[in-house]
């Protein structure tokens, strides 16, 4: 199944992956990025795909485990 | 649907288009054209880390050969399309080649509205990757910058051009530029940090003539007073470039003119997404057009799942969303604070480093927007409620809440 990084150095908090994808991404109160999952079901894949393409900075990866 | 797609326009509005459509499952062919010979790429940072040389042109890269390749997308790169055949679907490019189509997604954004002052050097726009290579060499060289707009852009570069340690000065008709959008408090706000910056501000007057040649300008203001600049940047807004289709017979009007789920008007196998469309927004009651990065991403998706959906069309009605970097200011701002009729302020302007929100409203007492500095997490709280219609005092008393970290 498909696992989930995300750089906490490079994000901004534009918090565009939460809202694409709020099950998956929040954002905490220094602003940045959280995962709320680190592995996702195959199903989720193509959506958390364009959650992490909403991304400014493109911290966020979905790699195959 | 497994024809082919051409996307034209390579920069992110069309580069997410055509990822987009492989998440859609789309099957057929996809070809990318773009007028830049260049890999496409991004544009937020021209004004910010690329122009000030902390990041590389490796850094703002959307889509690399190997991505491309991966993704089956085919780059048809360095020829502009010069003529779109809608009756015959084809795109006519400038070195005489056609590309026939299936669907048409066109995504041609918008280009630098050009300075009005005929200068043979050292006055820029900012727009393209070359733009901001231009003026970053400029800046390298010691001497005065003098900003034309006080915008988002036209504050950025102020603020990147300072940081650099050049004298800056900002010159904008309107007395609080950045007021048009979010008030004029805020915009007041705004004033006071180019000047806490150490940066001259000069609004409510406009520019009558600029003179001179690079290293050695001058900038005549409307209210005769004269100011001297090594570098001059003018950021005075954007165009949609739309140039290229004026035979093809679509409705442009600011714009290519849509329906709700972004077609071209009385085409079914023509789009638009980014800068350059023009859509029935289906919330907002109207036709509009949107320059922010966010909306170009947010329309791809909508655009590919409805190229690739046609029984199940979605009308797009996103929620405008817009970032800036200033000096220690991270803006983000949510809605549609224009339209809002009371606002309110949460948290602290004045702290070192500033944080807080403004929470506005509409005539019926509902959230129309809101306005972050420093504080994502206050953002990110009343994107949601925005697109739920909250009322404004909900989203205050959820932001004042915010004012009091949790323990994680
Ligand atoms: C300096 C700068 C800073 C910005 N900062 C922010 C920010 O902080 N936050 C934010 O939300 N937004 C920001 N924006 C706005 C954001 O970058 C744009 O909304 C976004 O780039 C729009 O994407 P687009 O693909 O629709 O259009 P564009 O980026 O304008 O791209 C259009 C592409 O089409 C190509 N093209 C044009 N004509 C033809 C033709 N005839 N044939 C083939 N190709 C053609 C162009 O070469 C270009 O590659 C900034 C913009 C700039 C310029
Ligand atoms: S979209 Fe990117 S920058 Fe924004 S909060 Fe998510 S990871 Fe951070």
């Amino acid at each position: 199944m498909p696992r989930l990084t995300a750089d906490v150095e490079l994000c901004q908090g534009y918090g565009n992956c939460t809202t694409t994808a709020s099950d998956v991404y929040d954002v905490d109160d220094d602003g940045k990025v959280v995962l709320l999952r680190q592995i996702i079901d195959d199903a989720d894949r193509s959506r958390v795909e364009e959650a992490t393409r909403s991304c400014p900075v493109n911290a966020l990866r979905v790699l195959d485990r | 649907m497994t024809g082919t797609v051409a996307v034209v326009g390579s920069s992110v509005a069309g580069v997410r288009t055509a990822q987009a459509l492989r998440t859609e499952e789309h099957g057929g062919p996809v070809v990318l054209i773009g007028a830049e010979a260049g890999l496409p790429y991004d544009k937020p940072p021209l004004s910010k880390q690329f122009l000030a040389g902390t990041w590389g042109a490796d850094r703002i890269t959307l889509l690399t050969e190997a991505a491309a390749r991966a993704a089956g997308i085919e780059l048809r790169l360095g020829v502009p399309a010069q003529h779109l055949d809608v009756a015959g679907r084809e795109v006519l490019l400038a070195d005489g080649h056609r590309v026939s189509y299936d669907h048409v997604v066109i995504a041609t954004g918008s280009a630098a509205r050009p300075s009005p002052w005929p200068v043979a050097s050292g006055v820029h726009v900012l727009r393209t990757l070359d733009d901001s290579r231009a003026l970053r060499a400029d800046l390298e060289r010691p001497g005065p910058v003098v900003v034309v707009g006080g915008g988002f852009i036209g504050a950025e570069v102020a603020a990147t051009a300072r940081a650099s340690g050049h004298a800056v000065t900002v010159v904008d008709p309107l007395p609080a530029p950045i007021g048009r959008l979010l008030g004029p408090e805020i915009g007041e706000l705004m004033g006071q940090v180019h000047q806490r910056h150490g940066v001259d501000t000069r609004l409510g007057v406009g520019v009558q003539d600029i003179t001179g040649e690079a290293g050695n300008l001058m900038v005549t203001l409307t209210d005769g007073r004269q100011v001297e600049a090594a570098t001059v940047v003018v950021g005075i807004g954007a165009i949609p470039t739309t140039g290229w289709l004026a035979e093809s017979g679509l409705l442009v009007d600011n714009g290519v003119v849509c329906d709700e789920y972004c077609r071209a008007v009385e085409r079914d196998d023509v789009w638009a997404v980014g800068d350059v469309a023009r859509w029935d927004h289906p919330r907002l009651g109207e036709a509009v057009r949107v320059e922010h990065w966010t909306n170009a991403v947010e329309q791809a998706a909508c655009v590919a799942f409805n190229l690739t959906h046609s029984g199940q069309l979605r009308g797009y009605a996103p929620t405008e969303y817009v970032w800036s970097d200033q000096y220690d200011w991270k803006i983000q701002i949510v809605g549609q604070p224009r339209a809002a009729v009371k606002h309110r302020f949460i948290g602290e302007p004045g702290a070192e480093p500033p944080r807080f929100a403004v929470v506005y409203s509409d005539g019926d007492s509902r959230l129309a927007g809101a306005l972050a500095v420093n504080w994502p997490k206050a953002l990110v709280a009343c994107r949601r409620l925005l697109a739920v219609g909250a009322s404004s005092d909900e989203a205050a008393k959820l932001v004042e809440t915010l004012l009091v970290p949790t323990v994680a």
